[in-house]
């Protein structure tokens, strides 16, 4: 301790508040010095563009929930007050309604950048696992926040993603009660989502926080996956990354706003502008698309495995899937970060991107339909394929591609990879030892 | 490397836009295995809205029509301002509803004219007196429904031109109807346009075809009422953000231009 004043290299009141407290100096040292290497591509946009929706979706909501009435009696309604009689009620609705769409979007991209480029292995292990705690924090409030407008797939995806509790054995049925506030999903289920689902967005924020300090101790990955040698590998963050930042935002808010205004309802079911029916159940119960793939893994396991039953097995095999993503840092038995320089584990990546894209289609058709009529194939034979191959691909591929492939050669250093000669000639005089 | 990321990135991006472009006003494929043919509706296109003499007319049928059993409860007759009608039209067709309320002295409950300010009062006073005077069925409630089906007013429509003879070997139960359109094809709804069974102010042919597109075409805007606003303002902040993401993408390059990438 040195002290109730720190020096500070600022003057002034600003120089006043930050000897006290430190705010300018880490904005300076966090968001205008941190040097993150030179030779990221636009996938590494998507971090800065998921903490865009993060706040959209938070303005939207809070400015929503003055308007929006939490009761099974009134909610449905409310909704609809929101689009018709509130002064751009409809914008805020549809903002926030295709936000969580697009939030997942960057959030998917994003992740399938860390899983492309090796963003997860050492030293980026927590890192990796806050961003998998900020996945399941995302799931949770998307799936409470779908709950709110009291549709029929509103009441209808409640009640079977409650039910999934109920599969623990002895006090599953209990902890159902818990969960509900009652018998069955109703007024206190409705009350306590709505809670939660204004709760839930500020842990997340809390959790990006920890994302990105962890972030900033071990620095950024990049394309390469080589650690930056020099400070010649950097560039600083501002105004480098602020400004690729900043068009890489505006280009998806472009997408974010097609969808806003020419097709709100395009990501949504139409069921839940039924209101809510708990003595009707629709044909297909179907949650919002990006919870497809792990809907279809949950029914996928339709077999009981020795003394676990298909119900038990596949809540087991949905939460199971997001801890295997956890554990990714550990499965991967390779050196080698980035899918640039490993020739076979590259194609297995682009085959677990298919097999989610499958899972997806089989999660949003009914199971025991044909995919082509005729061929006798279903949907529900498809996720007996495509479910165990998520599990081989991390159980069992990570570990033992990792250990027998050959990786390409890895550049010297990032400068090395990233000033290659044009021409014949180089193009800086302080030359790298080796060309690339 | 950077410029195959850059039009990958943007080729996913159009991806992803292309089919909500599109999709327009439609939800989601309709899985329920009919195929809903699409129709020509003013609204189409980025640049599309409603035509309000259609509009008018399709809530003449809805008045004379629909309004005997379905009800439009989200709608308030304010709203109809939005049609074309005039501060007195709205007034007068408004005092053609009655509307229950209190008798403010005695409490009795009693009933009024409607006042622009209500909403269009149901036909029945619950759901299941609406069961009962409709053999079991209750007629749902109309103000969303052209965003609560699949296909949207495409499938209003289809439904409403659908009646059509059974096929051999399907039996239709008595007191129901044969329905190309409606999801198992057993409807509990009688055919509800006929020839002429609205007569248009405005002299259009009041052909089955007509009344059903023009009341598609008003509970299309009884679902979305402000698809217009929706549409103009997001022209205006798609041109917007294009204008910003060239102002940014030239900022860019313009950092980046002392740099080795």
């Amino acid at each position: 301790m040195s002290g109730p004043s720190q020096p500070s290299q600022f003057t002034g009141a600003v120089g006043w508040i930050d000897r006290r407290l430190p705010v300018f100096s880490y904005l300076e040292k966090e968001y205008r010095q941190f040097p993150a290497p030179r030779n990221f591509n636009y996938f590494w946009n998507f971090g800065a563009i998921a903490t865009v929706m993060l706040v959209v979706m938070m303005a939207t909501g809070i400015v929503l929930a003055m308007q929006y009435t939490p009761h099974v009696d009134m909610a449905f309604n409310s909704v609809e007050r929101i689009m018709r009689d509130v002064n751009n009620g409809w914008l805020l609705r549809y903002l926030h309604m295709n936000g969580a769409s697009m939030f997942f979007i960057a959030v998917y991209i994003h992740i399938f950048r860390g899983l492309w480029y090796g963003s997860y292995k050492q030293p980026r292990e927590l890192l990796w696992i806050l961003g998998v705690v900020l996945l399941v924090l995302m799931m949770a409030t998307a799936f409470m926040g779908y709950v709110l407008p009291w549709g029929q797939m509103s009441f209808w995806g409640a009640k079977v993603i409650t039910n999934l509790f109920s599969a623990i054995p002895l006090v599953g049925d209990s902890i159902t009660t818990w969960l509900w506030g009652g018998f069955t999903v109703d007024n206190p289920t409705l009350n306590r989502f709505f809670s939660l689902h204004y709760l839930l967005p500020f842990v997340i924020f809390g959790v990006v926080i920890l994302h990105v300090i962890a972030l900033h101790v071990v620095g950024s990955n990049n394309p390469l996956g080589i650690d930056p040698k020099s400070p010649r590998d950097t560039v600083p963050f501002h105004p480098y990354y602020t400004a690729k930042d900043s068009f890489g935002i505006v280009v998806f808010l472009i997408v974010y706003a097609a969808f806003v205004f020419f097709a709100p309802n395009f990501m949504g079911h139409p069921d839940n502008y039924i209101p809510a029916d708990p003595l009707l159940t629709p044909a297909h119960i179907v949650p919002e698309w990006y919870f497809l793939p792990f809907y279809a893994i949950l029914r996928s396991v339709d077999f009981d495995i020795w003394f676990i039953d298909a119900k038990l097995g596949g809540v087991l095999a949905m939460f199971g899937a997001l801890v295997v993503l956890a554990l990714a840092p550990w499965l991967d038995r390779s050196p080698v970060r980035s899918c640039r320089f490993r020739p076979v584990y590259r194609w297995f990546l682009v085959l677990l991107v298919i097999d989610l894209i499958a899972l997806g289609y089989v999660g949003a058709n009914a199971p025991d339909d044909e995919i082509l009529s005729g061929l006798g194939i279903t949907w529900l034979d498809l996720g007996h394929i495509a479910m165990p191959w998520y599990f081989i691909h991390f159980l069992v591929v990570m570990p033992l591609v990792g250990k027998f492939e050959r990786p390409l050669p890895l550049p010297l250093s990032i400068r090395d990879a990233v000033l290659p000669t044009r021409g014949g000639a180089p193009m800086t005089t302080a030359a790298p030892s080796k060309q690339a | 490397m950077k410029r195959i990321t850059l039009a990958a990135v943007a080729a996913a991006l159009a991806l992803a836009a292309g089919p909500a472009m599109a999709a327009e006003e439609g939800q989601q494929a309709s899985g329920h295995g009919v195929e809903i043919a699409a129709q020509d509706w003013s609204w189409d296109g980025i640049f599309g809205g409603f035509d309000q003499q259609q509009l008018q007319r399709g809530y003449y049928v809805y008045e004379q029509v629909c309004a005997s059993c379905h009800s439009l409860e989200l709608v308030a007759f304010r709203n109809l301002h939005d049609l074309g009608f005039n501060d007195e039209q709205v007034q007068a067709i408004a005092s053609n509803w009655t509307v229950p309320d209190l008798d403010q002295e005695t409490g009795q409950a009693i009933t009024r004219p409607a006042l622009p300010a209500d909403r269009f009062p149901s036909p029945f006073p619950n759901p299941i007196a609406a069961r009962f005077a409709n053999n079991g069925a209750l007629p749902p409630d109309l103000s969303v429904i052209a965003k609560a089906r699949a296909d949207g007013a495409d499938y209003l429509y289809a439904l409403l031109t659908g009646y059509v003879d059974a096929p051999q070997g399907v039996d239709v139960p008595v007191g129901k109807y044969y329905n190309a359109a409606f999801p198992g094809h057993i409807i509990s709804m009688p055919p509800p346009l006929s020839d002429g069974r609205v007569e248009y102010i405005d002299g259009t042919p009041a052909t089955v075809d007509q009344l059903a597109r023009d009341v598609s075409a008003f509970l299309m805007w009884a679902a979305e009422p402000a698809l217009v606003e929706r549409k103009e303002l997001g022209v205006k902040v798609i041109l917007f953000l294009i204008v910003l993401a060239g102002i940014t993408y030239a900022v860019k390059r313009k950092v980046w231009s002392d740099v080795e990438h």
